[in-house]
């Protein structure tokens, strides 16, 4: 659960620390023009970021309260990568960051200033599948095909953290992946076959 | 709209999903994908009491927060034309909600209900401002707890009864047994949230993306609540991430999305959160049940007697088939059902995949494993001994029934002949194991749907029709439907769905969509060769003298049956008509020969537990999992649907059940860390198998559905292997350690 013992989540946290950091950066000619809150908001809510994406540098303006999903999503239109829960639960947002799997609900656009993002779009070469997305197809890794971003993303990291190695270890390190229609037998034989075939991830 | 993108890079085996790599690059579009422009966002307020009405809305630190374009609530919402019979009398508690409408009034039904909907330039300022809208209430006592109000008799609707000879009979058997089984609220939970993206082109014109089973449904629904002609209604569902049933119908963020769209003139996305996914959409209902079931010494059935409540919400009647299975899935004289429903202030339930024969599965195929021990006999046997040929409330024949062979099989392949006949006599590694099993049946009916195929000189053949696809795999089905009966590969075929634009179809759900579609692909790809045909003997010199039953069609041409060297390709019989594409549309359903026949898929599930006798954890030694869905189009993506009810009775038998905090009346456990769907390591090896019989009086192909048996029926195996492991029977689901041990 992402709650804290008195009950406030992310959300509230990102609430009362963006009011904090207004407070603190926010120009004397503006806090003196008092209720001007419009003002207030356009200076705060633009925070400058630079990262990679799938290779290509961006420059962006974000919100500080935006969550790295969503900065993919609805910022940079790169809609593949998938909400689920928003809450840290489904693995339906995973992306690798700096080659790490990280749930992208739960990070901070902000948080990931400089740091090289793959998401499932950046994952293939060109028209060739990536190894995994070829096995997905093959063992029919999915139904709906919802959660199958997060859950390849995260087989890839899977299978280069050398945690599948036999179908136990795979189940265990994709616990955070939750496929509602049920393929899991499927993604497993799908990673196990990669990781068997001993190709590069 | 294309759901059948091919990468030229790779080949692939014809089972292969023709949408896998649209799914596997994060090329498939869902619905909150979209990205019209001039987009703005809408987040829901909602109410934190469980019944009584909004004194007051505090909204002005909202309205002052930066973006905040607009703030819908029941003062300042438009009147939404045939939403509202009781408009003029606000304090009428009627059927005016049924998920469709908001803002409509200051009525509270239930906990989490929406009361507002914040709109803001951006997702983070309209989720910011919908935390500073406060509203003030006047609250009324609720009533949630259904364990404590089923006992209630005044508080319950009568829903029908079925009477076949006499109710007591069962206890006048040589061996009889009484039991009632709970089942808890359970959630569809798909990991798409649902999600409605509505843009409006002037006041008549209507466009939204909707996460939906049913566009064709959902266009009807909005053409009814907004006044709209239905040719001005257009909804898209290009992909959808599961449903599971929660597709079926809309719920608010749909109208909330188009009268927010039109108060404010731009394209407005409202996605539920997780939350949410409990509060407003519907679940499948909790449930008691009451069997007494009895048998003589010759194992033959003697009388069953079955009685079920389930939950509604005060607002409307929701029922479902939960007894029905009991009336005709074997033989039996005397069959006596009722079913009730208790009315509560909570949300409206609704199907989920099986809907009711999954909840009255489990109480008749644990009841009938409780009577088979009380005779000493096989589980296996009693079922076998009252197998019915005829069915026995409507005495027709069935059109197909493989049941035996699943029973048999299911058998071999799970290790029947280890299954202890003392139960809690057999280890493994320490572990107590179990064998149990339990089936189910379902309806294998067929719909009326409308398919367009359009030819072109380039060879291509793409058919078109509105069904939308939750996630088995339709477009793949149709394009191996159509290319069987084209004779032609399936790369050439392209099948589109998912829009109103395309022709009208049911929706998808109840275990339908093959025998409809697949009927309707079928029907127009006749067509189609009878007029290719047609054509060859009207435009082809070498055809002139010959005859429309001397003709195949085959590989992309037209051919003579004697003569291979007389044929014709299809582009060039196009060129030589002074076409450049033939496009045709076919409606076809059920055949009239149809309504001789009983029509149903069955299943089996057989499972082998493994239970920890000193925590009570209980793992599966063994899954498999048999259907009769007649003739199978697809082995790959059937299997795969198969693997995902057991997946899913999984999570009915062990884990799964939405609590509801009876002081408060909200969801208790309403997020996916705490609301516990199967996880990988919580599904073992399963195995999936099919008579693979064909049943051509349903359709062409020969098929039955697959999707609601594949459920049907799995909880009781796995409480019946837990009995015949540990010696405990467990009537209420889910089965928890603490039950067991």
């Amino acid at each position: 659960m992402n709650q804290n013992k008195d009950g406030s989540g992310r959300r509230d946290f990102i609430k009362k620390t963006t009011a904090f950091t207004a407070l603190s950066i926010v120009p004397a000619s503006l806090l003196k023009a008092g209720e001007n809150n419009e003002a207030i908001a356009t200076f705060i809510e633009k925070a400058p970021l630079k990262l990679e994406i799938n290779g290509k540098p961006y420059n962006l303006t974000v919100d500080p309260r935006m969550s790295l999903l969503d900065m993919l999503r609805e910022q940079v239109g790169l809609t593949g990568t998938k909400k689920g829960c928003d809450q840290g639960h489904c693995g339906s947002c995973i992306v690798h960051v700096d080659g790490k799997r990280v749930n992208s609900c739960l990070t901070l656009a902000t948080e990931n200033n400089g740091a090289k993002i793959t998401t499932i779009e950046g994952l293939a070469d060109g028209d060739n599948l990536h190894p995994m997305q070829e096995a997905f197809i093959k063992h029919d890794a999915f139904q709906c095909g919802y959660c199958t971003p997060g859950q390849i993303m995260s087989a890839v990291a899977c299978v280069k953290e050398g945690k599948a190695n036999n179908p136990e270890e795979i189940k265990e390190y994709m616990g955070g992946n939750i496929c509602r229609c049920g393929a899991y037998p499927n993604i497993v034989e799908a990673i196990l076959e990669v990781k068997k075939s001993g190709v590069k991830v | 709209m294309d759901n059948n993108i091919k990468s030229p890079a790779i080949q692939f085996a014809d089972d292969d999903r023709v949408d896998g790599i649209a799914k596997v690059t994060g090329r498939a579009k869902y619905t909150a994908d979209q990205r019209p422009e001039n987009m703005v966002y809408g987040v829901f307020v909602t109410s934190t009491i469980a019944k009584g009405s909004i004194k007051n809305m505090v909204l002005h630190k909202a309205k002052d927060a930066p973006g905040v374009i607009e703030i819908i609530y029941y003062l300042n919402c438009p009147e939404v034309p045939g939403h509202n019979p009781y408009r003029k009398d606000p304090n009428k508690r009627g059927y005016e909600w049924r998920g469709f409408k908001v803002f409509q009034n200051n009525l509270v039904h239930h906990f989490g209900q929406p009361i507002a909907l914040v709109i803001a330039d951006t997702w983070e300022r309209a989720l910011h401002a919908s935390s500073l809208v406060k509203a003030e209430y006047i609250t009324e006592e609720f009533e949630t707890d259904f364990d404590k109000l089923r006992k209630d008799e005044k508080k319950l609707k009568p829903m029908g009864t079925y009477k076949r000879g006499e109710e007591e009979a069962y206890k006048k058997a040589d061996f009889y047994i009484e039991a009632e089984y709970d089942i808890p609220i359970e959630t569809h939970n798909p990991i798409e949230m649902h999600a409605s993206i509505a843009m409006w082109d002037g006041d008549n014109k209507l466009t939204v993306y909707d996460k939906s089973q049913g566009p064709k449904g959902t266009q009807s629904a909005l053409a009814q609540n907004f006044g709209l002609e239905e040719k001005n209604v257009r909804v898209i569902t290009e992909y959808v991430g599961g449903a599971f049933g929660s597709g079926l119908r809309s719920w608010p963020q749909l109208p909330a999305a188009c009268i927010g769209a039109k108060m404010v003139k731009r394209p407005v996305k409202v996605v539920l959160n997780r939350r949410q996914m409990f509060s407003m959409v519907g679940y499948r209902p909790q449930s008691w049940q009451w069997i007494g079931i009895g048998a003589n010494k010759d194992g033959k059935l003697l009388g069953i007697t079955h009685h079920a409540i389930s939950n509604s919400s005060r607002l409307e009647d929701f029922r479902e088939g939960i007894v029905n299975a009991s009336q005709y899935l074997y033989e039996c004289p005397n069959v006596n059902t009722s079913y009730k429903i208790l009315p509560l202030d909570i949300n409206t339930p609704t199907w989920m995949r099986g809907p009711g024969e999954a909840s009255g599965a489990f109480a008749l195929e644990c009841a009938l494993d409780e009577l088979a021990i009380k005779m000493n006999m096989d589980p296996v046997e009693l079922r076998i001994r009252n197998y019915a040929t005829l069915h026995p409330v409507r005495k027709l024949p069935w059109s197909s029934k493989y049941l035996k062979e699943c029973y048999e099989t299911g058998m071999e392949k799970v290790g029947w002949k280890n299954r202890p006949s003392v139960p809690g006599s057999l280890k493994e590694n320490g572990m107590l194991v179990g064998y149990g099993m339990g089936g189910g049946v379902f309806g294998a009916g067929r719909g009326n749907a409308a398919v367009k195929a359009i030819l072109s000189q380039d060879g291509m053949l793409v058919l078109q029709s509105a069904v939308s696809d939750m996630g088995p795999g339709t477009a793949t089905t149709m394009t191996k439907i159509a290319a069987e009966t084209m004779q032609m590969p399936q790369s050439k075929i392209r099948f589109m769905l998912g829009d109103t634009d395309f022709p009208p179809g049911p929706t998808q759900g109840g275990s339908t969509t093959t025998s409809t579609w697949g009927g309707g692909v079928s029907r127009v790809c006749e067509e189609l060769k009878k007029q290719w045909k047609e054509l060859a003997i009207a435009k082809a010199d070498n055809f002139k003298n010959l005859k429309a039953d001397d003709l195949d069609v085959k590989n992309e041409a037209v051919v003579s049956k004697t003569d291979g060297g007389v044929k014709i390709s299809l582009a060039e019989l196009l060129q030589k008509a002074g076409k450049q594409q033939v496009e045709i549309v076919k409606e076809s359903g059920s055949p009239a020969e149809a309504s001789k026949y009983a029509m149903n898929s069955f299943s089996v599930h057989f499972v082998k537990v493994l239970v920890n006798p000193t925590t009570g954890e209980i793992k599966f030694g063994k899954v498999v999992v048999t259907g009769d869905g007649g003739r199978i189009v697809s082995e790959k993506t059937a299997r795969s649907q198969m693997l995902g009810g057991a997946v899913m009775g999984i999570g009915m038998a062990l884990t799964e059940e939405a609590l509801i905090d009876h002081k408060t009346g909200n969801y208790q456990n309403n997020n996916l860390g705490d609301y516990h769907v199967p996880l990988h390591t919580d599904v073992p090896e399963i195995e999936s198998w099919f008579p693979n019989k064909p049943d051509f009086i349903i359709n062409p192909m020969g098929s039955k559905g697959i999707g609601e048996i594949s459920l049907i029926g799995f909880a009781s195996a796995v409480a019946n292997a837990v009995y015949n492991a540990t010696g405990k029977r467990i009537r209420r689901l889910p089965i928890k350690p603490e039950m067991v041990v």
